[in-house]
């Protein structure tokens, strides 16, 4: 994380990354899609037209190895904290993107797991407020933290809780 | 045996206006309409072949099945007003039963389109949350129709279950009528207006002098005159006699010269107010004043003020959202930082954001000067947002999102005071929902 932001961070705030196993998740659905890609674009046309036709192979890979990174740099960017009255979400490495939600507007709690993140041992936490604009999920909790924090929202929610 | 013992068992409740199923009727018989006229040159076909004999089995066979469809969709559809919801049950095969909490109403509106008025009945429509169409009951008597809207603004409002079928309209005071003639100055000086109407004299033009045949530019112009009949002479229609009047259910808002229309807005669910001001208006010191509560339609949010002055504005937005000045909201609003010309060199002019004890106050826009209030208490989600030339700039958008599906955006404020913006209106939005009034506003203050 970089230091700009940390500055900004007030003490009390305790601040929780999200699993490595989801980075790890991405990355290989990064490999899936362009590993393929990158041994069709070499092949294909290094077989058919010649062999220095084959370089075609190197922007995939160049994407492959960029995304490598700034998927990692992206998931570091990934926090969330919960706080008194209210959960805080930050992602973003470039569009950089904080959301705060009071436990009292929260409409719904869900959490959500498809196949690929059941695999990982991942969940998906989402909140939802009456305004369908508020954009407030946390990726890649583990089943047991994502359980917890949605059992502990809910009830912060009810004693909380404020009509619209 | 009787007909009435063959029918089948009709849903207990309280039955729409009589009138209802010839106005049911007339479905089958438009989509069979619009089929023969969408599909001219194959209809012209078939009554080449058709005798009169035919024609009149035809109409035999559609005439008795629309009326008995507009019949039996009126027989099952009843109403229900108990202590805590309103149930409508509707459907001739799928069997749909509708409760709608009463607490739960955001706003009642009466329409009377201009065949209503005729037969004097009117459409009584609900906005709830959570519904994406309004629920609404089309026809009942006009004299029921304002019955049932006191009493369900009544129950809906926490009164005592016996007193509200007979409390009656409650009394209203009007707090501005808007006269026609400033409707209709105010409609001459939008832009949009005569740019829809040069759209129309030029493109239709230029088409027929490209292609010398008349269906392409009547198909080009047809539409634009519709858009130019909508954004004058439709909304003139729509906006006409503007009433805007005060009672212990909330705002009373009627319109229309042919299609009367009229909402109830209770106490305290205006989720958002825009106030926009076109280039022309602003030496008259013109404004429009439009409001959302939560449920309405997206995009469909409902007009306070088509067109009244600033002071008039002022005088009732004070009423709809109690303790904001409109002078003071706009005199909170401050420009961006001189930096910010590096990110929206002309858009910048327009931005301001300020807050206030009660609002949060954004502005924008050069030509149409919009002003956005958002009350404290109706903030559902605050969101700090950068890109990368902002970070670089030091300025961030802070975005409040309301309960009306939309948010207002302070756009290019300095981080920092962006950062520290975000923290405070958590907890402004905090403390203003405590000291917001109750849900059911007849009762007292909520403990």
């Amino acid at each position: 994380m970089t230091t700009a932001t940390e500055a900004h961070r007030s003490p009390g705030e305790r601040w929780r990354g999200v699993e490595g196993a989801l980075l790890r998740l991405r990355r290989l659905v990064l490999l899936c899609a362009l590993l393929p890609l990158a041994l069709l674009a070499g092949l294909l046309p290094g077989l058919l037209a010649g062999a220095v036709w084959s370089l075609w192979a190197l922007p995939p890979l160049a994407g492959a190895a960029w995304g490598w990174g700034a998927l990692a740099r992206n998931w570091r960017s990934w926090r969330y904290a919960e706080r008194a009255d209210d959960l805080l979400i930050a992602h973003g490495v470039q569009w950089r993107k904080t959301t705060v939600v009071p436990y009292g507007r929260m409409q719904l709690v869900e959490v959500t797991s498809g196949p690929l993140e059941r695999r990982y041992g991942l969940a998906r936490l989402q909140l939802h407020t009456a305004a369908a604009t508020t954009d407030a999920t946390v990726p890649g909790l583990t089943p047991a933290e994502a359980e917890r924090l949605r059992d502990r929202l809910t009830e912060l929610g009810e004693a909380r809780s404020a009509g619209l | 045996m009787t007909v009435r013992s063959r029918l089948p068992q009709r849903p207990e409740g309280n039955r729409l206006h009589p009138i209802t199923p010839w106005r049911r009727a007339w479905a089958p018989i438009a989509g069979l309409t619009a089929f023969a006229v969408q599909d001219f040159e194959r209809t012209r076909g078939w009554f080449e072949e058709l005798t009169v004999g035919w024609l009149i089995l035809g109409f035999a066979a559609v005439i008795p099945a629309a009326a008995a469809y507009g019949f039996f969709s009126w027989w099952f559809t009843s109403y229900v007003v108990t202590d805590t919801e309103l149930r409508i049950r509707t459907g001739l095969v799928f069997r749909r039963v509708a409760h709608i909490r009463l607490d739960r109403i955001q706003a009642v509106d009466v329409s009377r389109p201009l065949l209503a008025r005729i037969a004097q009945v009117a459409k009584l429509k609900l906005d709830v949350v959570g519904t994406e169409a309004k629920d609404e009951l089309a026809y009942l008597g006009e004299r029921e129709a304002v019955a049932l809207r006191a009493e369900l603004l009544a129950r809906a409002g926490g009164m005592a279950p016996d007193a509200a079928p007979e409390v009656g309209e409650a009394p209203a005071r009007e707090l501005l009528r808007v006269r026609s003639g400033t409707l209709i100055v105010g409609l001459l000086l939008l832009g949009g207006v005569w740019a829809a109407l040069a759209a129309v004299l030029v493109i239709p033009t230029l088409i027929y002098l490209a292609t010398e045949s008349l269906w392409p530019t009547l198909a080009v112009a047809l539409p634009l005159l519709g858009g130019v009949w909508a954004s004058s002479i439709g909304r003139f229609l729509t906006e006409y006699d503007w009433t805007v009047a005060e009672s212990p259910d909330g705002l009373r808002i009627d319109h229309g010269l042919l299609d009367r229309d009229h909402a109830t807005v209770p106490p305290g669910r205006v989720q958002y107010v825009r106030i926009s001001e076109p280039l022309l208006w602003r030496r008259r010191g013109w404004v429009r004043v439009e409001l959302e509560i939560a449920g309405a339609a997206k995009g469909k949010g409902g007009v306070l003020l088509p067109v009244a002055t600033r002071e008039d504005a002022a005088g009732v937005l004070a009423r709809v959202l109690p303790g904001v000045d409109l002078a003071a909201a706009a005199g909170a609003a401050t420009p961006p930082p001189k930096r910010s010309r590096w990110c929206a060199p002309v858009r910048r002019c327009g931005y301001a954001h300020g807050v206030t004890g009660t609002v949060f106050v954004t502005r924008y826009g050069l030509l149409r000067r919009r002003t956005e209030l958002v009350p404290h208490a109706k903030v559902q989600s605050v969101r700090f947002g950068q890109g990368p030339w902002q970070r670089r700039m030091r300025l961030a958008n802070v975005s409040v999102d309301h309960g009306a599906n939309g948010w207002a955006e302070a756009r290019l404020r300095d981080e920092e005071e962006a950062r520290a913006l975000v923290a405070a209106q958590a907890e402004r939005s905090r403390t203003g929902r405590r000291e917001a009034g109750p849900e059911r506003w007849l009762t007292g203050p909520a403990q």
